[in-house]
């Protein structure tokens, strides 16, 4: 079963390209993509487990770092990198989508968004850090090390200099709006996720 | 297999010199000589190996099994000389991981091997004894080149599978680099590019243990009718630890005290471990060649794939079509998933298929051959893998 993210992203990738899913976990957005895109998929992704589980099921994964192993990668040797909700658990985010815009020629990004009418409610209101159905960690416990908000990545993809190729938030229905701009405040509100097409030569 | 001539062959083995049959032997190199990377040319030798499974019509099931450091082609049969069963009965027949249902397996015993392969104890036809020390020293490459001319015998333009551990998972990453065109896929598992100083370090202990030994007889103890037992005996135990994790000895043997309520203020067999040790060296001394000890630990010290091409293991691997599935394990001291690592890092850098997975084990350097559900399903999903994209 593929996250409502997920879907798009795999609308967004084109057939028979090639792929790399940072921090793809037991593979099955690459799963996904094999069977009913044609491309050819890689994995990177943490955990042991989840890497013999995708192996096991006859994915390409390799078990590593973003942190410290996709400079190891060639430049440009992948169509589409892949940062399904993966970005905010890295310990430099900025570093690993730099890697990522070097070793694909387009990256596709995914972000919970802080900034979401929710979150910024639940810390109005209750004064607490935001624990939801999607953020479902407590502060001390919680593998989302870096937040932002759709705005804070905006800029992220300003200062690095790439081309964005597509902005769009998905709402609570699941549903994905295109926005221009550095994100309106509707998109910053109303957005659950962040979803980013980049590219950088 | 049926145009081949194969035979059986008589071998000694052991301090009482006892003659065992081995099989099956073929000669190699009959019309052209091979060139070993120390320069000398043997031609006309006898090499040994097994299969298991049937080679379907177009040749295209063989996966080649490379086996360790004191490992053999008896795979998945009643080994001749220990009567134990094969080192690999967990992971390869019929419905297992590698399956001979489907697979034709093929398993040779290495080039300086002593169970059939040209080795230290083959009769030297000039002389009319054993070579010893007069046997040219071997290197991983001249394994895997000796292998080639197995597979062109065998008639099999391009393997399924090359897979081993150890230093069989040297052999697989020096088949990866000299013959990509005749792999599809390569499964190096508790591997390494190179042979570190540590574990040179540890085979020279091995080595120095046998020479030490004064039935060593300077290498020539099979003229002399005499056997460096102990001195092979210490090397197996020395070499035994390295193979083991410190976690996993403790849980097997704590500080528990072998047939005794209390410590014997001697030197006897106090302890579990120690008992447990002397046991492995005296059994391996009943199989195992000593110079041929020498000359295989010496391949695997020389052993540096990145050295051999240009000083960039990335080299090694350009140009390549070959899979590849590394596999490491957690607790494996002697070839730490560090070393699979620098393999995986070259192979992402040369756009490889790569998968790499490091098992969670506490059973070290041996894990391979012992039961790990985890590694036997992540090699299951490799070939699975490779089947569909060779469209076997």
């Amino acid at each position: 079963m593929l996250r409502a993210d997920q879907k798009i992203i795999a609308e967004v990738i084109e057939q028979g390209s090639k792929v790399i899913d940072i921090g793809c976990g037991q593979g099955s957005l690459l799963e996904y993509l094999e069977a009913e895109k044609g491309v050819s998929g890689h994995g990177l992704e943490i955990e042991a487990d989840r890497v013999s589980a995708a192996v096991s099921k006859g994915l390409s994964v390799v078990q590593g770092d973003a942190d410290n192993d996709l400079q190891y990668y060639s430049d440009k040797g992948f169509d589409y990198a892949i940062l399904g909700q993966t970005l905010q658990i890295m310990k430099h985010p900025k570093e690993a989508l730099e890697q990522a815009l070097r070793v694909a020629k387009r990256v596709v990004v995914v972000i919970p968004n802080f900034g979401y009418i929710q979150n910024r409610f639940y810390l109005l209101i209750k004064g607490r850090m935001p624990v939801t159905k999607e953020l479902s960690y407590q502060w001390y416990e919680t593998p989302n090390i870096h937040f932002c908000t759709i705005k804070d990545f905006v800029y992220l993809a300003k200062e690095l200099g790439c081309n964005v190729e597509r902005k769009s938030y998905v709402s609570k229905c699941g549903k994905e709006h295109k926005f221009s701009g550095d994100g309106t405040f509707a998109s910053n509100l109303f957005g659950e996720y962040g979803i980013f097409v980049l590219s950088k030569d | 297999m049926s145009e081949l001539s194969l035979r059986k062959e008589k071998s000694i083995f052991g301090p009482s010199y006892k003659e065992v049959e081995i099989g099956d032997i073929i000669t190699l190199a009959e019309k052209e000589p091979l060139r070993l990377d120390c320069g000398a040319e043997i031609s006309s030798f006898p090499f040994a190996f097994r299969t298991y499974g049937e080679l379907n019509k177009d040749k295209s099931n063989a996966i080649l099994v490379c086996h360790g450091l004191t490992g053999d082609q008896y795979l998945i049969e009643t080994h001749p000389v220990t009567g134990k069963e094969g080192w690999w009965q967990d992971v390869v027949g019929s419905g297992k991981t590698i399956d001979t249902d489907k697979y034709f397996v093929i398993c040779p015993n290495v080039l300086g091997g002593c169970l059939g392969s040209y080795g230290p104890k083959e009769i030297n036809k000039e002389t009319g004894k054993p070579y010893n020390l007069d046997f040219p020293v071997i290197t991983i490459g001249d394994m895997v080149n000796a292998q080639k001319l197995l597979i062109d015998a065998l008639g099999i333009e391009k393997l399924f599978c090359v897979i081993g551990g150890s230093m069989g998972g040297m052999q697989v990453l020096e088949w990866a680099a000299s013959y990509p065109q005749m792999i599809h896929s390569a499964v190096p598992i508790a591997a390494a590019a190179r042979h570190t100083a540590q574990n040179i370090a540890f085979h020279e202990i091995g080595r120095q243990a046998i020479i030490a030994d004064p039935d060593w007889c300077e290498g020539n103890y099979l003229n002399e009718k005499k056997y460096p037992s102990k001195g092979l005996a210490v090397s197996r135990m020395t070499a035994h630890v390295t193979y083991l994790s410190e976690s996993g000895l403790h849980r097997k043997f704590g500080r528990e005290l072998q047939d005794r309520s209390e410590v014997s203020y001697g030197f006897g067999a106090d302890f579990q471990i120690e008992s447990y040790l002397r046991h492995q060296g005296i059994k391996f001394v009943e199989r195992f060649d000593p110079n041929s000890y020498l000359y295989i630990t010496r391949a695997m010290d020389y052993f540096d794939l990145a050295e051999d091409h240009g000083g960039d293991l990335r080299n090694a691997f350009k140009e390549s079509d070959t899979a590849f599935c590394v596999i490491s394990f957690t607790s494996d001291w002697l070839f730490p998933s560090e070393e699979s690592k620098q393999i995986v890092r070259a192979l992402a850098a040369t756009s490889s298929d790569v998968s790499f997975v490091e098992i969670e084990s506490d059973k070290g350097h041996d894990a391979f051959l012992l039961e790990e559900p985890k590694f036997y399903e992540t090699v299951a999903g490799f070939i699975k893998r490779i089947e569909k994209k060779v469209g076997l």
